[in-house]
């Protein structure tokens, strides 16, 4: 589409644009705020019913620099999922897309990070994983393989934490890795993880330019570039469009989500099946050992039932609801106090004893 | 008239687990019924099963609530404690001996009733587990039949709590009835005290302050729920749910209008109550002190990014995990400062059940008035024992949203920055998120920030937002609950004092009047202080701030407040654990009156 080009929301790619990124020129995660731009355009998502958070680090940033008509939240270090799992329970109509670092998801935010998958509250949670600090210059985050150096030559030595690993265990049902270089896979994932009912957790390498970038660094450009093991090429079809079946017959399989719109999976080399926890978990394990990064939708299972679903919230928004629904009558009053008058159907009290 | 009638206080001292809950709460029900002011506090240990544990109940003809020191009539029922529980009973009192108990010899002038429990629950039932539990009710009877109450209202307070379980109830009163005919037939009486009818009673309700808060939630339309399970905060969110489940799940199609998350941890539990304020919600999280310290972090983000959020403190004695099942009002200074940077939030403090459920529900309209974190202090005496109150009214008003601006809104500005002041009072205006117009999206940051939110590192703009949060606090000290103030015009001394130490403070004003003291009293209710506080301040040559803390919290934040009168504010301070009473108040007043007269003790200064 051209640039002047509206989508279904009316809208231009330049309507879904934030403010000037302060990062650095180069920086993996401006190449990811492009792609989180480019997507919403094309999904034709409509930003007021979009929010956008974050926790703290380079990063974290980022919400700054896409989607400048919705809303933002740029949260403590750490704690981003706790702010998207209370705006989910006030306006359950918003898509969240959560951005975080690797030093904000898997280090100071490893709790949270785990307590929002294993409840499925619907995020979009964005990763962008450069196995350093950036803001604090350099120093290793949790993601850092073993054997990766510091800028300065500083040797890691402890096992890295890899949150698509995680996100699997915990029963996540939407699970890929990504590389910010690599926009042709990185869009419809992001298009399906839009689709997506509960939480999806997207691991995108994003090589640090400044302190990541050079020769002891598994996550650089080159050694991304030179290690990348795609699963798939990755198609999405949005609901109000057709597919077209324009793959040969056995060579894809597709995933159709509960929206109607459909991830079609190109095979590449060996079948990989998506739907497969175990297979999931195999082929990160796998990657590890042989020094591989496999990218690709690792995992979906798009009717895992959300947060929302176990809450059995109302329809409406709890944020919106009027005064009389929140409210139970005065008759409901007078029947408690009844009831604490008499001691009529009361426990005993809390306590000891 | 004797001064023993319906004017005592009873001591069941027991094992935790044991089943002692039931059976007084019964007695304190009874009492209740006859229409007498009782009040019951719960001294229990953190621990499930095993440890000692203590219940009183005062009866009180004159109305008041306060823990006393002294206890009239003890109960023994656990023989770990007993020889110790015996020594601190006065000449003159009662003590009630299971006699399987062995006891250290008790001097003549106690008057002891021995009953051999063990044999009469023998006929009741073989069940020995049962036996156990239901063994209390051998004191009810015992302590009924020898005070006067009657047998009918044992049983109706019976019926009420076991009504739904028929062989329970028949259990239980079976073990009334042999505690109430062997002291009929045994135990001819020997003491002095006595209950009989009076009409104090007719139309309250007996409830603890933490139900009394999930009420005052329920009715201020709350709904999003966050916690952390927390000794003594779990038991207001446990009633809240009770009472969310049942008051606001649609029957028909079990949709809830109410979401409760049991969070990971309390900082997620604040975070989730600031994203679900920040996207527009009724939000709330309830806690004591060491989910509070944790907090911190979030409780300055709410305040700089000016987020509405309604955070429970029901207070424990610290620091650190301390005495977790004790009370205190240790927090208020470090709640009213939590988290780094000039930090400032407002603070409820209610001292009664009443307050309880009204700042539950105010809480909220201030919250999303003032968009910032609003602190509701109670303490574990307030939230976990029962009190006796007027029926609780139901609400006059609807509720304040505070300035929030909608699409319509919207359409009539030709802009919308965030963080301006439009109004004078420091209060900016807001969207939620799911606003349509574009003009309404801001970003939200704990970062530096302009009036129109976006990041900044300009001293000025800084210095200029800190500035209007300063003129906001200044505006939240009109819309903050008012303090109750007693002025007396001849009197010399003014207390203060806040939360549940107020019902000690009654009943000391009385027995200071008694001593030939006059006092003036003001109840604070929040924080920062009305412009009434500092008025008080001015009337009185002597302040007498009296609270449950070692160090004099807001007296030093009154001293503050008033610099000038700092010399006048004197502080009486209690911190062991236990509920203040009213006796330490009046003597510590009386102390430094008397120190006062004398100039080199009030050079000196004798309390501080």
């Amino acid at each position: 589409m051209s640039p002047e080009a509206l989508n279904r929301a009316g809208l231009t790619r330049a309507d879904y644009d934030g403010s000037k990124t302060t990062l650095c020129p180069g920086c993996g995660h401006n190449a990811i705020t492009g792609g989180i731009i480019q997507a919403a355009f094309e999904a034709g998502l409509e930003p007021h019913r979009v929010a956008k958070l974050s926790g703290i680090g380079c990063s974290s940033k980022t919400p700054a620099y896409f989607l400048g008509r919705s809303h933002g939240f740029n949260a403590v270090h750490g704690r981003m999922p706790s702010i998207a799992t209370g705006a989910h329970l006030a306006n359950r109509d918003l898509l969240l897309i959560g951005v975080s670092g690797d030093g904000d998801t898997a280090s100071i935010g490893l709790g949270q990070f785990c307590h929002l998958v294993r409840r499925n509250v619907p995020v979009v949670y964005i990763i962008e994983n450069n196995g350093v600090y950036g803001l604090t210059k350099g120093q290793f985050s949790a993601t850092a393989d073993v054997g990766s150096t510091t800028k300065g030559g500083a040797v890691n030595d402890l096992m890295p934490i890899d949150c698509c690993a995680i996100a699997i265990e915990l029963g996540c049902g939407f699970v890929a890795r990504s590389f910010s270089g690599d926009q042709k896979q990185l869009r419809p994932l992001l298009k399906a993880a839009f689709a997506h009912p509960g939480t999806a957790v997207l691991d995108v390498i994003s090589p640090c330019v400044t302190f990541a970038d050079h020769e002891g660094s598994t996550k650089s450009y080159a050694a991304v570039k030179q290690h990348d093991a795609p699963l798939h090429e990755i198609d999405f079809v949005p609901y109000y469009e057709d597919i077209h079946v324009d793959y040969a017959p056995g060579t894809t399989r597709e995933v159709e989500m509960p929206d109607g719109s459909h991830i079609v999976l190109k095979k590449l080399g060996d079948d990989y099946d998506p739907t497969s926890r175990e297979a999931a978990a195999a082929a990160l394990a796998s990657a590890r050992a042989e020094r591989k990064l496999v990218t690709g939708l690792l995992y979906v299972n798009e009717r895992q039932p959300s947060f929302t679903d176990e809450l059995r919230l109302d329809d409406a928004p709890l944020a919106r609801l009027p005064l009389d629904r929140v409210r139970p009558p005065k008759a409901t009053l007078d029947a408690i106090m009844d009831q604490l008058r008499t001691g009529k159907g009361l426990g005993a009290p809390a306590g000891g004893g | 008239m004797n001064p023993h009638l319906n004017d005592f206080s009873i001591h069941v001292a027991t094992v935790n687990g044991s089943g002692s809950q039931t059976a007084n709460s019964v007695l304190l029900r009874a009492i209740f019924q006859m229409g007498i002011p009782v009040s019951g506090k719960n001294l229990f240990p953190s621990n499930i099963a095993g440890l000692p544990t203590w219940f009183t109940i005062r009866v009180s003809r004159d109305g008041y609530l306060a823990r006393r020191r002294d206890n009239e009539i003890l109960v023994v029922m656990n023989p770990e404690t007993a020889a110790e529980d015996i020594a601190a009973m006065p000449p003159g009192s009662v003590i009630v001996l299971n006699e399987q108990i062995a006891a250290p010899a008790i001097p003549d002038d106690r008057i002891v009733y021995r009953v051999p429990m063990p044999k009469l629950m023998e006929p009741i039932t073989t069940d020995v587990r049962l036996r156990r539990l239901v063994v209390n009710m051998i004191y009810v009877g015992v302590l009924a039949e020898k005070l006067g109450i009657a047998e009918a209202e044992i049983e109706r307070a019976l019926d009420a709590q076991l009504g739904r379980k028929p062989k329970a109830l028949a259990l239980n009163h079976a073990a009334v009835r042999a505690g109430w005919e062997f002291a009929r037939t045994q135990l001819p009486k020997r003491d002095p005290f006595q209950l009989e009818r009076m009409n104090e009673t007719a139309g309250k309700i007996l409830i603890e302050g933490n139900t009394a808060g999930a009420l005052g939630a329920l009715f201020g339309g709350v709904t999003v729920v966050t916690w952390y399970p927390i000794t003594p905060s779990s038991s207001l969110v446990e009633s809240l749910i009770g009472y969310l489940e049942r008051h606001r799940r649609d029957p028909a199609t079990g949709r809830a209008t109410f979401a409760v998350v049991q969070a990971e941890d309390e900082i997620a539990a604040i975070g989730m109550v600031l994203g679900a304020g920040w996207a527009g919600a009724r939000a709330m999280t309830s806690t004591s002190g060491p989910g509070i310290s944790l907090m911190a972090e979030f409780a300055g983000y709410g305040y700089y990014a000016e987020i509405p959020a309604v955070i429970w403190d029901i207070q424990r004695i610290g620091p650190s995990t301390g005495l977790p099942t004790r009370t205190s009002q240790a927090d208020v200074g470090f709640v009213h400062q939590l988290s780094h940077g000039d930090t400032r939030h407002p603070v409820l403090l209610p001292s009664s059940v009443r307050d309880c459920y009204e700042f539950g529900m105010r809480a909220f309209d201030l919250a999303e008035r003032l968009q910032t974190p609003v602190f509701v202090l109670s303490d574990l005496d307030l939230g976990m024992n029962m009190w006796m109150s007027d029926p609780f009214p139901y609400p006059e008003k609807g509720w304040d949203r505070g300035k929030v601006l909608t699409d319509d809104d919207l359409a009539k500005l030709p802009k919308f920055e965030r963080y301006r002041d439009v109004d004078g009072d420091g209060i900016p205006y807001r969207t939620v998120p799911g606003t349509k117009d574009p003009k309404g999206t801001y970003f939200t940051r704990g970062s530096g920030h302009d009036e129109a939110a976006r990041y900044t590192e300009s001293p000025d703009v800084y210095a200029r937002n800190m500035a209007r949060l300063a003129r906001k606090l200044d505006t939240a000290r009109t819309l903050v609950p008012a303090p109750v103030i007693e002025d007396d015009a001849e009197a010399e001394i003014g207390l203060v004092a806040y939360g549940s130490t107020h019902w000690a403070m009654i009943e000391a004003r009385d027995q200071l009047r008694a001593a030939g003291v006059r006092t003036g009293y003001l109840l604070l209710k929040a924080l920062p202080f009305a412009p009434a506080v500092a008025s008080y301040l001015e009337r009185y040559s002597t302040i007498v701030v009296v609270e449950q803390n070692r160090d004099g919290q807001v007296a030093d934040l009154l001293r503050l407040e008033r610099p000038a009168l700092a010399a006048r504010i004197r502080s009486v301070r209690h911190d062991t654990g236990m509920p203040i009473d009213a006796r330490f108040v009046s003597d510590a007043v009386l102390a430094d009156a008397r120190a006062a007269r004398a100039p080199r003790a009030a050079a000196e200064g004798v309390t501080r």
